[in-house]
């Protein structure tokens, strides 16, 4: 799997969370970011294919919204300029960045 | 004589198809919000900016050509020239949301790359303009190739401008032959194609602001994690509530109106075998039933409403964890949902479930939700049998009984699903993926139209089935008329009494009378007939005179409480309803699934009954 981009950048100050190791499931509410990296092997062919389909793919702008229930319901997040609705397990697989601030 | 040229309707879903298709045909139909609204076949006649008329046909919503429902299939081959169903078209609308390009664009290209004429027709530029964003059609044209027109379809928008565009797409015929498309095997890779769709968008968008604040400030409360779940159980509670409240006034004005027409034939006919056809047969039949097109209509604008706004799928996701619990997903829960109303569009509705397990289970639970039709049953029984004391503030006994029966068919379903998806729909959990349209104010327009649909359906049911099967069931339980003066009763000497008597025997260990029994075939075909079934026995055994008219009091003096009540259990699960049965075959390609759900809901309605009577009977009731 690719490494992020900014790996050596291990921690944000804004989170205090390890960039390259977050995903769409861990990542904080309202923070812009974009796909790294998403592991089609950790998904059926069915939602690998509608996950293109919905349009993840790398580079993308991702945005998390909200999470269902605490008891590990689905994720709601924006991408583009749409919201989908995504389960935990297929969110995990989606590996994501929050960009530095342009310097 | 000649087909006129074939122009098909294709995109994503919610892009704007059904509504453009309404537009440019001027043709009726259902507009939701919903992705895969469109499930039939809907075709109208359009003339082009030419005069001459194409015949436009709208095609199921879909991601791609590599269709993952039976919807996407059949877009598919259509445009790839494979299905027998259609002809290939002559030329496509491909519309896409122009709100939401890089995504609907990769379809686009797609299409475009079957080498058909294609137009594209950039439509709900409105909402775009709403989110802040403005683009150039011009750099589209150029970049896709094909003639891009913007358009409104809902206000009929940049139309004219499509049907010049259509008109220089579809080449007269002059025996050349068709292009023969590719059949989509041959695509350029999805990823590709996504990239190129974004970097078109990129090009086209001129500026971009983030605008929908009062979409996101909806969501923030649709999709909280405490907020969504309240919000949705206030919305379902509101719902239950109107249609039982709200239909009041009008179900007894059209009490009173079949009361008064029973009273005219009474009047004006001269006592006999047809004045007793028409009124108690007919009149009272059709009427026990119509009186319940009130609350059906509210809870399909309930559901029109929920649709179109787009809260739909905020619902589902909501409904999604749950749904999990039984190895289905919240995707499921829309069909059940419309379910409540009746299980035909129900069931129809399933076709946007790509798991075919998943969808499987889906229709065969779908009749456990209370239906319309179960309402004149359940009030009627209810109404004569269980007392309408106050059990706490605000709740009565009656509602109370009949929001339990609503629990238990709920219930049933969960426990149903359940077992089906560890036994005869096994397989892994299809996931849940989704796009969450984007909310829109339901148009007056829309939502009449649907409604007017949906009371067409039923008075036509009415006026067909139930009115058919009520004067049949008539007629067998009028002949033969036992000898005069012989003291039998004229029900148990006719052809139903006799077949009455049959039936009761397989039923009688579940608690149920000969009334009841000869109510359960006919209502086989629709639940409500079992109404209008039992008043018409009751009016004619009861043809001597010395009893009362009115079926409740009937009811009330021949049935003891655990009858009735293993009586209404009955009802929750029994599958008494032959379009149910049908639409079933129709949506599974056989008779196999609609047998099986038949046989495990009558199985489950037996014991169920059964359980019911005897605990009831025990207790002392
Ligand atoms: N504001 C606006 N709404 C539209 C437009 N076109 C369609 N809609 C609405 O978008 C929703 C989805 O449209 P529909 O025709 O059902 O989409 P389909 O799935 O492609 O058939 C409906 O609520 C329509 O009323 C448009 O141009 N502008
Ligand atoms: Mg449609």
């Amino acid at each position: 799997m690719r490494r992020t981009v900014i790996d050596n950048q291990s921690h944000c100050a804004y989170t205090g969370l390890v960039l390259s190791k977050l995903n769409l499931e861990t990542l904080p509410r309202h923070h812009a970011a974009t796909v790294d990296a998403i592991d089609w092997t950790r998904l059926s062919p069915p939602e690998a294919r509608r996950l293109r389909e919905l349009g993840f793919d790398e580079g993308v702008p991702v945005e998390v919204l909200h999470r269902a229930r605490l008891g590990g319901g689905p994720i709601a997040c924006r991408i583009g300029r749409m919201t989908v609705a995504l389960r935990r397990a297929v969110a995990a697989a989606i590996q994501v960045t929050i960009p530095l601030p342009a310097e | 004589m000649e087909h006129p040229p074939l122009v098909a309707l294709v995109g994503n879903p919610n892009a704007g198809k059904s509504a453009l298709f309404n537009a440019l045909t001027g043709a009726r139909q259902k507009v939701g919000n919903y992705p895969g609204v469109t499930v039939e076949r809907h075709s109208g006649r359009l003339a082009l900016a030419d005069g001459r008329p194409v015949e436009l046909i709208d095609l199921p919503g879909a991601y791609s050509l590599d269709p993952s429902s039976p919807d996407e299939r059949v877009t598919r081959d259509v445009v790839t020239g494979k299905s027998g169903l259609e002809r290939l078209p002559d030329a496509l609308i491909v519309v896409v949301d122009a709100a939401n390009l890089d995504n609907h664009l990769r379809f686009t290209l797609q299409l475009i790359a079957l080498g058909l004429p294609v137009v594209v027709a950039l439509n709900m530029i409105d909402l775009a303009e709403r989110d802040g964003l403005t683009l150039d059609a011009a750099v589209l044209e150029r970049e896709l190739g094909v003639p891009v027109i913007p358009t409104v379809a809902v206000r009929r928008r940049g139309l004219e401008d499509l049907r010049e565009a259509l008109a220089r797409a579809v080449v007269p015929v002059t025996g050349v032959v068709p292009l023969r498309p590719s059949d989509g095997s041959v695509q350029d890779d999805i990823v590709t194609l996504q990239r190129r769709a974004r970097r078109i968008a990129t090009a086209a968008t001129v500026a971009e602001t983030s605008g929908r604040r009062w979409m996101h400030l909806l969501d923030a409360v649709a999709l909280h994690p405490i907020g969504g779940p309240l919000l949705l159980a206030t919305i379902l509670f509101v719902m239950f509530q109107a249609v039982f409240t709200w239909a009041k006034i009008p179900a007894d004005a059209i009490d009173a109106g079949f009361a008064g027409l029973q009273g005219l034939v009474a009047a004006h006919l001269p006592d006999g075998f047809l004045r007793s056809l028409l009124a108690d047969g007919l009149i009272a039949g059709v009427g026990a039933v119509v009186v319940f097109l009130p609350q059906i209509l509210i809870l399909f604008l309930f559901i029109l409403v929920l649709e179109s706004s787009g809260y739909m799928v905020r619902a589902a996701f909501q409904m999604d964890r749950l749904m999990a619990t039984v190895g289905l997903s919240g995707r499921a829960f829309i069909p059940l949902l419309s379910s409540f109303a009746c299980a035909v569009p129900g069931i129809m509705a399933t076709r946007t479930i790509e798991d075919e397990k998943d969808r499987l289970t889906t229709i065969l639970i779908a009749p456990l939700m209370t239906c319309s039709a179960r309402w004149p049953v359940y009030t009627l029984i209810i109404g004569a049998m269980i007392p309408d004391t106050q059990v706490l503030p605000f709740v009565r006994l009656q509602g109370l009984v009949m929001f339990g029966l609503l629990l238990i068919g709920i219930a049933g379903a969960y426990v149903a699903a359940l077992v089906l998806r560890r036994t005869v729909t096994k397989g892994a959990s299809s996931g849940f993926m989704m796009e969450m349209p984007k909310y829109q104010v339901p148009r007056l327009g829309d939502i009449a139209l649907g409604l007017w649909q949906r009371a067409l359906v039923f008075l036509k049911r009415a006026g067909t089935t139930i009115a058919a099967t009520t004067m049949v069931l008539w007629l067998l339980l009028s002949f033969p008329k036992p000898p005069v003066g012989s003291g039998i009763s004229p029900v148990d000497y006719s052809i139903a009494g006799r077949i009455g008597h049959g039936i009761e025997q397989v039923v009688k260990p579940i608690g149920f009378n000969r009334d009841i029994a000869l109510a359960l075939l006919p209502a086989m075909a629709a639940r409500e007939v079992a109404v209008s079934a039992i008043g018409t026995v009751y009016a004619i055994d009861d043809s001597d005179g010395k009893g009362t008219d009115r079926i409740t009091d009937q009811i009330r003096g021949r049935w003891s409480l655990p009858t009735a009540l293993a009586f209404l259990m009955w009802f929750v699960f029994a599958p008494q309803c032959i379009s149910t049965i049908a639409v079933t075959r129709r949506e599974t390609n056989g008779w196999k699934w609609p047998l099986f759900m038949v046989g495990y809901l009558f199985a489950a309605a037996y014991v169920m009954a059964g359980i019911t009577f005897w605990l009831a009977t025990f207790a002392g009731l």
